[in-house]
C-alpha cells in the first residue's frame, strides 16, 4: 500500500441547471487571452448531444484513453515508438474546426458607420484571421437541443440504444436532457501525461492536481489527443499546450476554484480523498465490469487507522488527513455509493465523480399526455424517460445494475423524506425501499442535508495546501520569509517564441 | 585576405560562434520560448503531405552528411562498385526530392490559408527562403555535379574538418562550382540562424519519451511526516 492524497470532485446532476455560470467564472479567470479564446476548460453540455469538441465521447474518432493490451494497457493514440514516428503529423489530433472558430464582433461598426439608409450592423469576425466569418459552431452550439436531428441524434452514447429506444427518444412528448458540467478530471491513471514526448505534463505528488509544465512542452499536442474528456488544449498562437488548472492558486489560499465557487446550483462538493497509488495500474488494467468497483476499492478510508499509519508514512501532512476525513466526495462515493466517474471504459481513473440524474426520471407520458403518477408519486426506474442504458453507457461503461443501484438509493431519499414532511407515502413502502437500497434513516437525512441544504464549508473541504514547503524546495533556506517564494512562474510575459 | 578566405575561413566561425552562444543563452533565459510552434491545429490536410516528405527527406539527407562527415574513407570504399555508388546516389537523390518537394508544399500551404498567416513571422519567412535555397542547391549539385558522394568525401568533408579543427583550410572549396559554395554557406547561415527561428525545435528530440515511466509526479518534498495521530 503506497497512499496519496488526491484533491477529488464530485458534481450532483440533478441539480445542475445548465446555466454556464461556471464556465464564464473559469474563462474570465484563465482563457480570455490570445490562443485560448476557443478553449472551454469548464464547460456544460446538454445530454443527450454531441458535446464540446464535438462528439469527443467517440473514441473511434478521437482515439482518447487507454486500450487493454497484454495484460496492461496501452494508450489508444499512440505508444512510444508509434508516438516518435508519428511526431510530424499527429494523424488524430482535433482542429479549430472540431471545436469551433472563436468569433466576436465588429462592435464599432455601431458607432462608427456613416448616416444611410439601414441600421449599421456588427459583423461578426474571426478571433483567429480577424476576417469576416460566418458563425456555425459554437462551445454549447448543443445547447438544450435534445431532439435535434443534428445534435442529439449525434450522441456517441446512443450506440448502446436500439433503433426502437432511439426513436422513442425523439417524440416529441418524451424529449428529455440533462447537463453534464466537465472539468479536467485531474485522473490517477492520466493519458496526457503518459503520452507527451516531451514530459512536460505531471501530476503534483502532495495532492493529485495535473498540471503542465510550459516551459517543458514543446507543442508535440499529444495531450491533446490522448485526453479521452478533449480537457487538454493546445493554444495556437503561443505553441504551448494548456489544461485546467483546479485554480491551484485558489485552492493554496483555501478558495475553491472558481467554477466550483460561481456554481449557483452549489451542484459542486470538492475535498481530498487517499487512495493506493499501488493499484493504479492493477485497476486501470481490469475488465470493464469491474473499472467503476475497483476504483472505488482504491479510495481508502481514512478513518482506519492502518491506512493513517501508511499515508503519515509516505508524506501526507495529517492536516490533509484530518480534511479527507471530512471530504464530501469520500461521503458521495464511498460511504453512500451514489456517485460514479464519467466514462470509466476510458480507463484514466478520473476523479471527478458525478451523481447521475434522478430527475428526468419522475415524469412518464400516458396516453399522449406528460403525467406525474399520483399513486405512486416517484413513478418506477421502469417508466423512466431516459433509458437506463444510456446513463450506463456515459457512468458505468455499460452496466445497468450500478446505474440503477445509485438510482433507487437516490429515489429512496426522496421517498424517506416525502413520508417524514408530507407523509402520504406508506411507512412500510419506505422501509421496503430502504432495505432494498440498503440505506438507514440516518444515512437518508444525512444525504438529504448534503444535497439540499449544504454550507459553503460543507461543499468545499479544502486541504491545507502547505505553501511553506514548496516555499522550502523553492528556496532551499528553511527559514526563510516564506512570502519571498511567490508562485515561482514566468518573469516575463508568456509569448509566442520566434 | 580575399573574399573567398573571409567566406569560407571567417563566416564559418562567426556563424558558429553566435549559433552556440544564442542557443544557450535563448534555452537559458526563456525556455518558453522552446517550440515547434505546430500549425496542425489550424491547418491538417495539406500538412499532412508537406510535413511528412519534408522532416523524412531532410532527416534523411542530414543523416547521410554526417555519416559521410564521420566515415569519408567508408564511403569512398563502398562507391568504388559502380552498382553500389548507383545504390548511394539514388537514395540521396530520393531523400533529396523529398525535401524540396516538402518545402514547396509546405510554403504553399504556409501562404495558401489566412488562419495560417496569422501565426507565420518574418523570421519564418526568412527560413522558407533560406531552406529553399540549402535543399535546391543540393539537389542542383546531385544532378549536374556527380558523384556527389565521393567528392563530397574527398572535398567537403577534409573541409568541414579543417573548419572543426581550427585550421580552415579555403583552398579545397574555392574552387568548386557556385552552386556547391552556396550550399556550404546557406548551411552555415543556417546554422546562424538556428537560435533565432522556430528551428529550436531541433534540439527538443523528446528521445527520452522512450525509456521514461508512463506517469510523471512531482514532489515539493516528500518526507515522512508525523502527526498527533
Amino acid at each position: 500500500m503506497e497512499v496519496r492524497a488526491q484533491v477529488s470532485m464530485t458534481f450532483h446532476l440533478d441539480k445542475c441547471i445548465g446555466c454556464h455560470t461556471c464556465s464564464v467564472a473559469c474563462k474570465n479567470i484563465w482563457t480570455d487571452r490570445k490562443g485560448t479564446e476557443y478553449m472551454w476548460w469548464n464547460n456544460v453540455e446538454t445530454k443527450p448531444g454531441t458535446g464540446y469538441p464535438s462528439k469527443w465521447e467517440d473514441q473511434d474518432v478521437y482515439k482518447g484513453g487507454w486500450e487493454p493490451k497484454g495484460k496492461s494497457i496501452g494508450l489508444k493514440v499512440t505508444d512510444k515508438f508509434r508516438g516518435l514516428a508519428n511526431i510530424f503529423h499527429q494523424p488524430h489530433l482535433p482542429t479549430i474546426d472540431d471545436y469551433y472558430e472563436p468569433w466576436t464582433y465588429r462592435y464599432n461598426d455601431l458607432f462608427d458607420s456613416p448616416a444611410g439608409d439601414d441600421q449599421p450592423t456588427a459583423r461578426p469576425v474571426s478571433m483567429i484571421t480577424g476576417e469576416n466569418m460566418d458563425i456555425n459552431a459554437g462551445p454549447n452550439w448543443d445547447d438544450d437541443l435534445s431532439g435535434s436531428e443534428i445534435y442529439a441524434k449525434n450522441d456517441p452514447n446512443f450506440a448502446a440504444l436500439s433503433d426502437g429506444e432511439k426513436e422513442a427518444l425523439f417524440e416529441i412528448e418524451r424529449l428529455v436532457f440533462f447537463y453534464l458540467p466537465r472539468i479536467c478530471n485531474h485522473c490517477l491513471n492520466p493519458s496526457c501525461v503518459a503520452s507527451c514526448p516531451s514530459g512536460a505534463l505531471y501530476k503534483r505528488g502532495e495532492d493529485g492536481i495535473v498540471l503542465l509544465d510550459q516551459n517543458v512542452c514543446r507543442a508535440w499536442r499529444f495531450c491533446v489527443s490522448a485526453c479521452p474528456y478533449k480537457k487538454s488544449y493546445y493554444n495556437w498562437s503561443t505553441g504551448k499546450s494548456e489544461k485546467c488548472i483546479l485554480c491551484y492558486p485558489r485552492l493554496e489560499t483555501g478558495q475553491p476554484p472558481a467554477c466550483f465557487h460561481s456554481c449557483v446550483g452549489r451542484i459542486r462538493y470538492l475535498g481530498v480523498v487517499l487512495y493506493d497509488a499501488e493499484m493504479i495500474e492493477q485497476v486501470a488494467s481490469a475488465p470493464e465490469n469491474e473499472l467503476v468497483d475497483l476504483q472505488k476499492e482504491m479510495i481508502l478510508d481514512p478513518h482506519d487507522p492502518e491506512v493513517i499509519a501508511q499515508a503519515e508514512k509516505d508524506g501526507v501532512h495529517f492536516s490533509v488527513i484530518e480534511a479527507a476525513q471530512k471530504s464530501p466526495v469520500y461521503k458521495f462515493l464511498k460511504e453512500w455509493g451514489l456517485a460514479l466517474p464519467l466514462h470509466p471504459e476510458f480507463r484514466t481513473l478520473p476523479m471527478l465523480f458525478y451523481i447521475p440524474p434522478l430527475l428526468p426520471v419522475l415524469g412518464h407520458v400516458e396516453k399522449g399526455n406528460y403525467n406525474v403518477d399520483v399513486e405512486n408519486y416517484f413513478g418506477s426506474l421502469d417508466k423512466a424517460r431516459l433509458p437506463m442504458k444510456y446513463l450506463a453507457k456515459m457512468f458505468t461503461a455499460g452496466d445497468e445494475t450500478k446505474i440503477r443501484e445509485v438510482l433507487e438509493k437516490l429515489l429512496a431519499v426522496r421517498m424517506f423524506k416525502r413520508a417524514e414532511q408530507v407523509d402520504d407515502i406508506d411507512q412500510a413502502e419506505v422501509d421496503k425501499m430502504l432495505e432494498k437500497t440498503g440505506l438507514t434513516p440516518e444515512m437518508c437525512e444525512e444525504i438529504y442535508r448534503l444535497t439540499a441544504l449544504p454550507t459553503y464549508e460543507d461543499r468545499f473541504v479544502i486541504p491545507p495546501m502547505h505553501r511553506e514547503y514548496a516555499a522550502d524546495a523553492l528556496m532551499g533556506d528553511p527559514y526563510s520569509f516564506k512570502a519571498e517564494a511567490g508562485i515561482g512562474g514566468f518573469k516575463d510575459r508568456p509569448e509566442r517564441g520566434l | 585576405m580575399t573574399f573567398s578566405e573571409f567566406m569560407f575561413g571567417v563566416f564559418p566561425y562567426m556563424c558558429i560562434i553566435i549559433a552556440i552562444i544564442a542557443t544557450t543563452w535563448r534555452y537559458v533565459t526563456d525556455k518558453f520560448s522552446y517550440s515547434s510552434l505546430s500549425s496542425q491545429f489550424l491547418e491538417n490536410r495539406d500538412l499532412f503531405w508537406g510535413s511528412i516528405t519534408w522532416h523524412y527527406g531532410i532527416l534523411g539527407i542530414l543523416t547521410a552528411h554526417l555519416v559521410g562527415l564521420l566515415i569519408p574513407d567508408s564511403i569512398l570504399w563502398w562507391n568504388m562498385e559502380p552498382v553500389r555508388l548507383y545504390v548511394l546516389e539514388t537514395t540521396g537523390f530520393v531523400l533529396g526530392l523529398m525535401a524540396l518537394v516538402g518545402i514547396i508544399l509546405l510554403i504553399i500551404r504556409r501562404f495558401s490559408s489566412s488562419r495560417l498567416k496569422v501565426v507565420t513571422s518574418n523570421m519564418d519567412k526568412l527560413l522558407y527562403v533560406v531552406l529553399f535555397t540549402q535543399v535546391l542547391t543540393g539537389v542542383l549539385t546531385a544532378i549536374f555535379y556527380r558523384w556527389g558522394s565521393s567528392w563530397y568525401s574527398s572535398f567537403a568533408v577534409p573541409y568541414l574538418w579543417s573548419i572543426l579543427e581550427l585550421r580552415p583550410n579555403v583552398s579545397l572549396v574555392d574552387n568548386l562550382p557556385l552552386t556547391v559554395q552556396i550550399h556550404i554557406l546557406n548551411a552555415f547561415f543556417l546554422l546562424f540562424l538556428l537560435p533565432f527561428t522556430r528551428l529550436v525545435h531541433m534540439l527538443s528530440v523528446p528521445i527520452k519519451y522512450i525509456w521514461r515511466p508512463h506517469q510523471i509526479v512531482r514532489w515539493n518534498q516528500r518526507k515522512q511526516i508525523l502527526g498527533p495521530f
